[in-house]
């Protein structure tokens, strides 16, 4: 199992260390509810150095991006960030990426861990130009800052305008511990806060000065069962839930990255002709209105016949329902709409509920 | 870790309290804390039959179901009530408040066989 540069941080911190996509991660330190909590009311950090990081350089380094993720490529600006998808020729996602565009000829692509080396062998076997692809993921570390105190706590240390004017989706270079570091306004969680690429040689310096200088902003290690309960809340997909090679982008939610008018993409035809003919299932929240928890692999059900398959589910610690997303038949998609939740052979009343979840109030910092 | 003398134990983690001739059943402090923060109890009906080992209840965490075995033969005869409002119960307090269900009908040969504190931390290697 491969172990990330913050591996004897966490056994240090009593960090409850689990198997997650090859990789061994904390899945919490003091509790799932209190991590959960503390970084909608506070602030967390959290390890991500498992997931993968992908250069694409060189004069057609956004034509290269045009065909291989489904958003637009050219719509981006030096210093700006976006979320984006690779998609195979079916729609299907391989897998949903941000893209941060340094200058027109260099980008750098954030991939989920599970998918680092898949990615790069498809984005290698289908760069249509000469652009440059390099996997990169072994050199860098990385840790999310996340929560409404997240951007107080790293001003101190990150001084200076760019730092202070940094927006959401957005990303300045800087230097932290005398290293240069990526700092990204991007995050997982519904909360303000950001994500540092750091060098994983620097990483647990890193770790350390964020979680002591953090201390008197009441920030919290956080491991991955947090970081699930927190992305649900927020109705982030997750890839292997809600994302699927076998699932077009369309029905997944992707629909707002999928952009065609920009030209020719990888998946786009196959797009095109389910958008043309409209489609079969849909990407929903539901709650449930009975005790129960219904989780992934669960199925939605009308009168007794199945009408959706569940991706996410649990009981949130903000929102305190049981809650969670599925796929269901496109005519009852609506929110409202009365469903049952077949959990372990028995029934659960439900209904069908906008998305997100949970959002984070308008006071509460960008 | 506390493991109360006075209660019997299970491999799989449950312990039983004899109050009379009723058996007071629920999770050890070792279980509640591999299972993490728990959000939800799938409590069986009272009146409900269960064979020993076989399925009693399910205790969620936000990750996960977890089946609850019963330590004994017997009949449901309470649930605790309390826990659907408040499953954390089972993390804070596992051998007290936290407690799960209550069987009756149990066989005082079944309860002699299960494992002592000193024999369940030996099963744990604590």
């Amino acid at each position: 199992m491969k172990r990330t540069p913050l591996y004897d941080e966490h056994v240090r911190l009593g960090g409850k260390m689990v198997e997650f996509a090859g990789w061994e991660m904390p899945v919490q330190y003091s509790g799932v509810i209190q991590e959960h909590q503390n970084v909608r009311e506070r602030v967390g950090l959290f390890d991500v150095s498992h997931m993968g990081e992908i250069w694409v350089s060189g004069p057609n380094a956004e034509a290269a991006l045009q065909h291989l993720a489904c958003n637009n490529v050219a719509s981006l600006y030096d210093g700006k960030a976006q979320y984006s998808a690779i998609l195979n020729e079916n729609g299907g996602v391989i897998d949903d990426i941000i893209i941060y565009r340094f200058n027109k000829e260099l980008y750098l692509l954030c991939v989920n861990a599970s998918n680092a080396e898949k990615d790069f062998e498809w984005l290698c076997s289908k760069n249509p130009t000469d652009a440059r692809i390099e996997n990169a993921s072994a050199e860098y570390g990385q840790i999310a800052v996340q929560g409404p105190r997240a951007m107080e706590l790293l001003a101190p240390l990150l001084k200076g305008p760019a730092f202070a004017s940094l927006k959401p989706f957005h990303f300045i270079e800087a230097e932290l511990l005398g290293s240069k570091v990526i700092v990204a306004r991007t995050g997982y969680t519904g909360e303000d806060g950001v994500e540092i690429f750091v060098k994983t040689e620097r990483t647990a310096d890193l770790w350390r000065l964020l979680l002591e200088h953090g201390a008197s902003y009441g920030v919290l290690p956080c491991g991955l069962g947090a970081r699930d309960s927190l992305r649900l809340e927020a109705a982030y997909p997750l890839h292997g839930h809600e994302l699927a090679e076998d699932v077009p982008a369309l029905e997944s939610g992707l629909g707002w990255i999928v952009k065609f008018d920009k030209g020719e993409f990888i998946g786009r035809k196959a797009l095109a002709v389910i958008k043309e003919k409209g489609q079969a299932r849909k990407l929903v929240g539901f709650e449930l209105d009975e005790a129960g928890i219904a989780r992934q692999g669960d199925t939605l059900a009308d009168t007794g016949s199945q009408i959706g398959v569940i991706t996410s589910g649990t009981k949130t610690p903000t929102v305190n329902k049981a809650l969670g997303m599925a796929f269901i038949r496109a005519d009852l998609a609506a929110p409202g709409t009365k469903v049952s939740a077949v959990v372990r052979g028995r029934s659960i009343s439900a209904h069908v509920v906008a998305l997100p979840f949970y959002k984070r109030p308008s006071g509460k910092a960008a | 870790m506390e493991f109360p003398s006075e209660l019997k134990y299970t491999k799989e983690h449950e312990w039983v309290r004899m109050e009379g001739d009723t058996a007071v059943v629920g999770i050890t402090e070792f279980a509640q804390s591999e299972l993490g923060d728990l959000v939800f109890v799938d409590l069986p009906a009272v009146g409900k039959s269960v064979a020993q080992h076989g399925t009693m209840c399910v205790v969620e965490s936000t990750k996960a179901a977890s089946d609850v075995y019963s330590p004994l033969a017997g009949t449901v005869s309470a649930v605790n009530e309390t826990l659907s409002a408040d499953p954390g119960l089972i993390n804070r307090t596992p051998y007290t408040e936290g407690w799960i269900v209550k069987l009756s009908g149990v066989s005082k040969a079944e309860v002699d066989s299960l494992m002592s504190a000193e024999e369940y931390k030996k099963h744990l290697g604590k």
